[in-house]
């Protein structure tokens, strides 16, 4: 079979940058084919020009598709020819309906009337190919990520898609959402539709894929066949070097108890008489690294975050002492005065003033740290961040760049400087990896190393089993706002953490 | 991913330097008043820039660069406040009431003013802060009541007029302490000798604090800009101030309005900048819930700003009224708009998060110096309200553009 795509030495150049060097893909006709690169690898830009949002001319390189040459000027251009880019971040409009959404720009209409009764028919039909039986006149806010993303992908169906291009699409899914999405492009391949995916996620590529692409730096490093894929040659594809530790070594040295909380209660904060945290009880010990694990939406954030100046919900009870002291967190002042530190599981929302520069970020919650009567020092600002620039290893051309123009891994160190510079003796530390690569991951565990070394407590919440058993000294397991078990690293497996999860299943009520 | 180094872009951009945004306003505003100098010679054969003209400028624009400087905390804040106007009005005609027709003295007027200003600001922000309605709306509300409450208060008529010692706020020059020189310096009659030797000290003060921050930077590792461009600017800054003191000192001396602007930008300047409550402000515009999440009070400081504006709207209220030398109904009408515009010329997002003091002076002073050149020139109101919208378009166009490179 000709290959339905390919892409021969594409090259582009930012300024400053060489984002693609001599990039080649090629894509069969009816294969599902994944692309897999660290963060700045070149995934998206490669991605970007073969859906026409860089035009023909801004790169280098020639494109083939389906027998022809491609010069496409515009995203309707590719679109048109059936190639459909799906992004990371959702392109639907939340308070429009489904069926509004499915065929926005693409209206089933005449004059510029739109034909409501052939609008839904059809939306009906979309909805059933992807699985879906919502109505169409739901609003798409209605509708959690995952379904959303299905909606994405019946809006790519309605334009008669021939290539689909999925960029990270379960990166804010959770694992049955992941899955079933995953099954579905299995059923688009059966219909002859191509796939190109975007991943992180080795499982799912192990899962779908039938041949995979590595970028690294901006170069095609190999072409794997289903045969050659194995986790540890993506790995080292990816990163150039081995990584057969992926977790930094570490012999902990646990203490007594540092932070004990009991009997935290904590009701939704629109919703009355909905409570989403139930009589939770747990300790983290000196120098001890401990797990919470549970599936998306069973109260992890939000236990942090009433922990954290109860900065969730309402009606809270229960008690916290610090250092065998009851102590109050009832404001995140309060909370980091008595020496409790929360890094977000969204950064950039809700843990950098991004266009800020580095510096004042590091010293955001501790100004009082940098200044005397209300005046900064602006001279021990730096020093400040300079230091925690060194000790981090955040690569940036210096503390006054802005961090919106640092990688994810480099931001996110920039979150952790900010709260170890309020010297706290607990961090909760909310998905401290997603979205960052392989390699910086190494770096934040290792930092997270250091700071238990120091004594202090930390406590990791994440949706990745992997790295919570690579870590952690105890895991607590979480459902439906509860603590429904505890393992201690020698007992705890992935397979134990889910069966705890799925027994204690629906008891809550 | 390599990451070129060599910046072979020597252009104008490279030039101006880091400062792009600052220097280029400084160089706008320079070259709107020689425009003007030129057209006002050109054509009507009068000195745009005489002592009296010069004097003319700062009083008729104290009010909005004072109303400016607090319009940036707000707007840096995320927010807007579209009362100021009305709030001009009606604390000018409370300062006709009392001083008029209640006969209290100078200072104890000037201090209620201050405070039913702040009590204004902090009825708004109450609702702006802690209930979360768009300021937007809360101050569309204020605008419309307390335009209202002006006529109200003045039962629709001026009152005027005021006592010599409030008038003063305004039309007052500083008293020269040192005498006069005479005749013989220059060739020039009286010379304000008080005036000539604050602005002297102002210009020093102006090139110490640029040279002290441009080696704080070279010692944080930042590169300066380059010392042609320093120099330069500084050059131009100090004879600048030096000309106008100078003009200043030929007429009747340093007006107290400007003195009262200076001492203004030179403490808000140190608040947004130097002080850990200016730098929440910038946190809490830039990002609210992550400012909250770092254990910043973010409501009170919402508050505090909507206080301080109105405050600060008081002050400009009684100045408008001191310098018209009574209380009309329709006072500080459309102020608000200036304000704004000046905040937004001068460099401030909309977005908010980022602003700055100096900017904002530089750009009422573009404003005002427009106004009053195109006012001498005999250029209609309705010419000179579409140059002024398409400057302050240009501006913000301008700075789009310079983010989007």
């Amino acid at each position: 079979m000709p290959a339905l795509l390919e892409m021969r030495g594409i090259s582009k150049v930012f300024p400053g940058v060489r984002a693609l060097d001599h990039v080649t893909l090629t894509v069969e006709a009816g294969e599902i084919h994944a692309i897999c690169g660290e963060n700045g690898a070149g995934k998206s830009t490669l991605m970007k020009v073969l859906s026409g949002i860089y035009p023909h001319g801004a790169y280098e390189g020639e494109i083939v598709y389906d027998g022809a040459p491609l010069m496409n000027r515009t995203i309707s251009d590719s679109e048109r020819k059936g190639i459909i880019i799906i992004h990371q971040e959702l392109a639907l409009v939340p308070l429009l309906s489904i069926a509004e959404n499915l065929f926005l720009g693409n209206e089933v209409a005449r004059n510029g009337v739109i034909n409501w009764p052939a609008t839904f028919q059809k939306t009906e039909t979309l909805l059933a190919k992807v699985g879906l039986t919502d109505a169409p006149t739901t609003r798409v806010e209605k509708l959690g990520v995952g379904k959303q993303q299905l909606i994405e992908i019946a809006k790519a169906l309605a334009k008669d898609v021939r290539l689909l291009i999925l960029d990270e699409p379960t990166a804010a899914l959770q694992e049955n959402d992941s899955a079933k999405l995953m099954d579905l492009l299995l059923e688009l391949k059966a219909q002859g539709i191509t796939s190109i995916l975007i991943s992180h996620k080795l499982n799912e590529i192990n899962k779908v894929a039938d041949r995979i692409t590595i970028l690294r730096d901006g170069a095609t490093v190999s072409t794997l066949t289903r045969a050659e894929i194995s986790e540890d040659r993506i790995i080292r594809d990816m990163v150039g070097r081995d990584m057969a530790h992926r977790y930094p070594d570490r012999t902990p040295q646990i203490g007594e108890t540092l932070m004990e909380v009991r009997g935290w209660n904590v009701w939704h904060p629109d919703q009355a008489g909905r409570q989403m945290i139930r009589n939770v009880d747990f300790t983290v010990g000196n120098g001890e690294i401990v797990g919470i694990a549970g599936l998306m939406g069973t109260g992890r954030t939000e236990l942090a975050m009433s922990l954290f100046g109860h900065s969730y919900g309402r009606k809270i009870t229960g008690e916290v002492r610090i250092g065998g002291r009851v102590t109050d967190t009832s404001t995140v002042a309060k909370a980091v005065a008595a020496g409790l530190s929360y890094v977000t599981e969204d950064r950039k929302v809700l843990g950098l003033v991004l266009e800020e520069p580095v510096v004042r970020n590091i010293t955001l919650a501790n100004l009082t740290g940098v200044s005397k009567n209300g005046v900064l020092d602006k001279r021990r600002e730096t020093q400040v961040a300079e230091r925690y620039r060194r000790a981090m290893a955040i690569r940036t051309p210096g503390v006054f760049q802005k961090v919106v123009n640092l990688s994810g891994g480099n931001q996110q160190k920039v979150v952790l400087s900010k709260w170890l510079f309020t010297d706290p003796q607990v961090l909760i530390l909310d998905e401290p990896t997603r979205g960052i690569d392989v390699g910086a991951k190494f770096e934040i565990y290792s930092i997270m190393n250091d700071l238990a070394a120091e004594g202090r407590g930390v406590v990791m919440i994440s949706s990745e089993m992997p790295e919570l058993l690579g870590m952690c000294d105890r895991i607590y397991v979480m459902n439906e706002g509860r603590i429904v078990g505890e393992l201690s690293r020698a007992e705890a497996s992935q397979e134990k953490i889910m069966a705890m999860i799925l027994k204690n299943h629906g008891k809550a009520a | 991913m390599s990451v070129d180094t060599n910046h072979k872009d020597q252009g104008i951009r490279a030039l101006l330097g880091g400062h792009l945004r600052e220097n280029g306003m400084l160089l706008a505003l320079v070259a709107i008043v020689f425009f003007f100098t030129l057209m006002v010679r050109g054509m009507l054969d009068v000195d745009f820039l005489s002592a009296q003209n010069i004097t003319n400028l700062f009083l008729q624009n104290s009010y909005v660069i004072i109303m400016a400087l607090g319009m940036l905390l707000v707007i840096v804040a995320g927010h807007i406040d579209l009362s100021i106007g009305s709030v001009v009005g009606f604390t000018g005609a409370v300062a006709a009431v009392l001083t008029v027709n209640l006969d209290w003295p100078v200072l104890a007027v000037i201090l209620s003013c201050l405070t039913v200003g702040g009590l204004i600001g902090a009825a708004q922000g109450y609702w702006i802060a802690y209930w979360r309605i768009p300021s937007f709306i809360v101050t569309l509300a204020g605008m419309l009541i307390f335009r209202g409450s002006t006529l109200w208060l003045l039962g629709g008529q001026n009152i005027g007029p005021f006592p010599k010692t409030f008038q003063s706020l305004s039309t007052g020059f500083i008293p020269d302490i040192f005498g006069t020189w005479d005749e013989t310096l220059a060739g020039v009659e009286r010379l304000n000798s008080t005036a000539i030797l604050l602005v002297a000290l102002a210009a020093l003060a102006v090139v110490w604090i640029g040279w002290r921050a441009r080696n704080r930077d070279a010692e944080f590792g930042m590169t300066p800009e380059p010392m042609v461009l320093f120099v330069a600017r500084n050059i131009l800054l100090s004879a600048a101030l030096i000309f106008v003191g100078y003009k200043l000192a030929q007429f009747r001396g340093l007006p107290n309005v400007v003195v009262v602007l200076t001492v203004l930008t030179v403490f808000y300047a140190f608040i947004t900048e130097n002080t850990t409550i200016g730098r929440r402000i910038y946190a809490l515009g830039g990002n609210e819930k992550a400012a909250k999440l770092s254990g910043i009070r973010t409501n009170r400081l919402v508050f505090f700003c909507f206080v301080n504006m109105g405050v600060l709207a008081a002050l400009a209220g009684m100045i408008v009224a001191a310098r018209l030398n009574s209380s009309t109904p329709k006072a500080g009408g459309g102020f608000e708009l200036d304000v704004i515009a000046a905040v937004f010329i001068g460099g401030a997002s909309m977005t908010g998060g980022s602003g700055k003091i100096i900017g904002v002076v530089v750009g009422a002073l573009i404003m005002g110096v427009m106004n009053n050149g195109m006012s001498i020139l005999g250029i209609g109101i309705d010419y000179q309200q579409v140059i002024k919208g398409l400057v302050l378009l240009a501006a913000v166009i301008f700075d789009v553009y310079n983010k989007n490179k």
